[in-house]
């Protein structure tokens, strides 16, 4: 059977498209999520659109490359115009019809400011004041799981609301598993509302006629345990909280539901980010698959670093037999029936040798990488022969100026 | 060939954490596999759930239970070791903690049906991580008689950029009872994580984003615990054997590759349409040079803090059980184990 071919994903047709209203770029860490969110900003802003990238977590130096060393919570203007990198030559520079209107705004994800704002936002000041300075609170708002995953969606709504920007793309948190990003809202959501947490505020709420009622349904074994593990002053932190919460706004689960419901809208389109590597394409495979459970619109997949060659109909056996022959031999005093093949000096660089075996051997060594690559990428399509794809060639640097993300927008692959 | 001195004598819980991406549980197995060989007995601990251990020795998910998943290669002198692996769960480890204080082994069943552990983990997330680290921790002390039980414990730790929060036991359930077992507990496993008998791995590639993260995760580590915890080595992983001398690099680097004697030479070779295949090939050369130079900027940086450093090989055809013995190997012929 023929290896599955993968439909092209047309990635400037997709930022072309004024119905696209926001782009969330997903997968797990280190496959160059949030490289690819910002070089996709970057060009859709080049080609005329009024775009906003939400981050979560950048390079230091790709933050201030892209004129963001403060990055605050506040979506800033990028200076995209009129800056390019001489190393880059012509690759990489700003369009020469500049702009045709367009913009860029960057902003990092503040997790605790941002709670911190809707809690201001929607309580009057002592009430607001009152759940700021609560311990529990704090916990929550800066180390449990979800949060910062529940807050990049929160943004992603106070953003689309303000209607401000005509395209908004969404790197998304760093999680363990990329599942996360679609899990950890609701959980907090529901976590929040949730039957234990209603039970053990109700004490607090109906003056302890429901806390005889929970006694009675055998609650008190576990108001008992939790006390035990986690202390009175935690519970009743936490039982504070909520009830100030409660009488701000509807119910956690019905935020954590309308961010949902934004995802699935028409206009919003998710990009899975992956590299070539089995875990990273794993995890790909996963998102794709909830991502149709979900009914998510998915656009397609961004095969990231990935490997080719200038040279590609030189094979690998062919470039190694080629240096192979240019190999001086070995020196007549040598044990010509050791096991050590010759190669083995070459290769550990201690011995001069002519820069032709060096390119041979680093040709063949990147063919193999390359054929590596496209077994796991052919096992992807097998698995979800539908799902366009669109290949991102490896970058020899690492890219932190606004022309190393033009490059990397100039290679999305045109659309057949 | 049996008294060999290693660069972490004495260190008995080895945490290693890394970016996404730098290859953290392989390298984790890998350096169990060195520690265990010479007859030793070392237990691998996962604490993510994600059952990364299983895919590296390629065997069926681990349940929270202790088992042999692996033995070190012996030698004619010496017997092969063993490695036994945990896939540790806070909620399977809470139980068990409330059965070991409160006798509540029967309630345990009826609190997982209540989510009362679901919810006691998340209201307090200092709770989980002193669970799991409480996990190794008591691992390391488990002892057998007057001897332990384990020689060595590896931790497959969160990524660099959650490991200080997870380390920093004491600080994370400081909001939550402030006496009582949770609170006793946990400063038992701050003592254990904050002696000398643990050492913090850190596991990168030649990037600029992995190496930052390791620097600020050593620093980081001087302030967290009882008076800072041990920092240990650093793994640089995925690193290529230099095929360029220095002026080959150079020349490359700077993209002046003289692409006619390239052409000579390639057609001494046999090979065809030479002149196109050289500035083909130039241009990989000096994508090569490139990315080298760059990692060699990466290795400087990393050359900081003053840890050892051990360097692991690229595997390139996938990481299989052989390629895990291999990078074992180095870590071992580098004296890390």
């Amino acid at each position: 059977m023929a290896p599955a071919v993968s439909p092209q994903l047309d990635v400037d047709r997709l930022i072309d498209d004024r119905r696209t209203r926001i782009i969330v770029c997903c997968g797990s860490g280190g496959v160059g999520k949030t490289t690819a969110a910002a070089a996709l900003g970057l060009r859709a802003a080049e080609r005329g659109r009024n775009v906003v990238v939400l981050t979560v977590d950048p390079a230091r130096r790709l933050a201030q490359s892209m004129g963001l060393s403060s990055l605050d919570n506040t979506p800033r203007l990028v200076p995209t115009a009129g800056e390019a990198s001489p190393r880059h030559g012509t690759a990489g520079s700003p369009p020469d019809a500049a702009q045709e209107g367009g913009s860029l705004h960057a902003m990092m994800l503040d997790m605790k400011r941002t709670f911190d704002e809707i809690v201001e936002a929607h309580a009057d000041p002592d009430r607001a004041a009152q759940i700021l300075a609560n311990p529990f609170y704090q916990s929550l708002s800066s180390g449990f799981s979800g949060t910062q995953e529940y807050m990049a969606m929160e943004k992603l709504g106070q953003l689309r609301r303000s209607d401000e920007w005509d395209l908004i793309v969404v790197d998304t948190p760093p999680s363990r598993s990329a599942l996360d990003f679609l899990d950890a809202p609701q959980r907090l959501g529901r976590f929040l509302d949730g039957r234990l947490l209603r039970l053990l505020t109700a004490p607090a709420k109906l003056g302890g006629r429901a806390y005889l009622r929970v006694l009675n349904a055998g609650f008190g074994v576990v108001t008992s345990v939790l006390t035990k593990i986690l202390g009175a002053q935690v519970l009743r932190d936490a039982q504070t909280f909520v009830t100030a919460l409660d009488t701000m706004f509807g119910g956690f689960r019905e935020r954590a539901d309308y961010t949902y419901q934004l995802l699935r809208a028409p206009g919003t389109a998710f990009l899975v980010i992956a590299a070539p590597e089995p875990d990273a394409l794993r995890e790909a495979s996963y998102f794709v698959e909830r991502l149709a459970v979900e009914g998510m619109p998915l656009a397609g997949l961004i095969l990231n670093r990935v490997h080719r060659s200038p040279a590609a109909r030189l094979s690998a056996a062919r470039s190694l037999a080629a240096a192979e022959s240019l190999q001086p031999a070995d020196p007549p005093n040598g044990d010509q029936h050791g096991s050590e093949p010759p190669a083995r000096a070459v290769r550990a660089g201690t011995e001069p040798h002519s820069l032709a075996i060096a390119a041979l051997r680093l040709h063949a060594e990147r063919m193999q990488l390359a054929a590596a690559e496209r077994r796991l990428a052919e096992s992807f399509t097998a698995a979800h022969p539908l799902i366009p794809v669109a290949e991102v060639p490896a970058q020899a640097e690492d890219v932190h100026d606004l022309a190393g993300l033009r490059v990397i927008g100039e290679s999305f692959p045109p659309g057949s | 060939m049996s008294a060999r001195d290693t660069d972490w004598e004495g260190v008995r819980l080895h945490v290693v954490t890394g970016k996404g991406g730098t290859g953290k549980t392989t390298v984790a197995a890998a350096l169990a596999l060195a520690l265990a060989s010479g007859g030793k007995r070392v237990l691998l601990i996962e604490v993510e759930g994600r059952q990364g251990i299983a895919q590296v020795f390629d065997c069926p998910p681990l349940p929270y239970q202790e088992r042999k998943v692996a033995v070190a290669p012996g030698t004619a002198t010496q017997p092969g070791g063993e490695v036994f692996a945990l896939a540790a769960d806070p909620e399977q480890a809470l139980l068990e903690y409330l059965a070991m204080f409160y006798n509540l082994r029967h309630a345990g069943t009826a609190l997982t049906k209540l989510g009362v552990v679901d919810f006691a983990t998340t209201i307090a997330p200092g709770l989980r991580d002193v669970l799991l680290t409480g996990k190794a921790a008591e691992a390391t002390r488990r002892r057998k008689g007057s001897k332990h039980v384990y020689d060595a414990v590896v931790m497959d730790a969160p990524p660099t950029g959650r490991i200080g929060r997870f380390l920093n036991v004491t600080a994370e359930v400081s909001g939550l009872a402030r006496v009582g077992p949770t609170r006793s507990h946990a400063d038992t496993v701050q003592k254990v994580i904050s002696s000398p008998e643990t050492a913090v791995h850190f596991v990168t590639v030649l990037e600029e984003m992995p190496v930052q993260e390791t620097l600020d995760g050593i620093a980081e580590l001087a302030g967290l615990g009882d008076g800072g915890l041990q920092a240990g080595g650093i793994m640089i992983n995925m690193v290529h054997p230099l095929v360029l001398s220095p002026d080959q690099l150079r020349t490359a680097a700077s993209g002046s590759v003289d692409e006619d004697e390239l052409a000579m030479e390639l057609k001494a070779a046999g090979l065809d349409d030479s002149r196109r295949l050289a500035a083909a090939l130039a241009a990989e050369l000096t994508e090569h040079a490139r990315t080298v130079t760059g990692q060699r900027t990466q290795r400087r940086r990393l050359a900081g803090p003053g840890q050892p450093r051990y360097d692991l090989p690229m595997i390139t055809d996938g990481i299989d059980l052989a390629g895990l013995y291999r990078i074992a190997a180095a870590l071992r012929d580098q004296g890390a184990a």
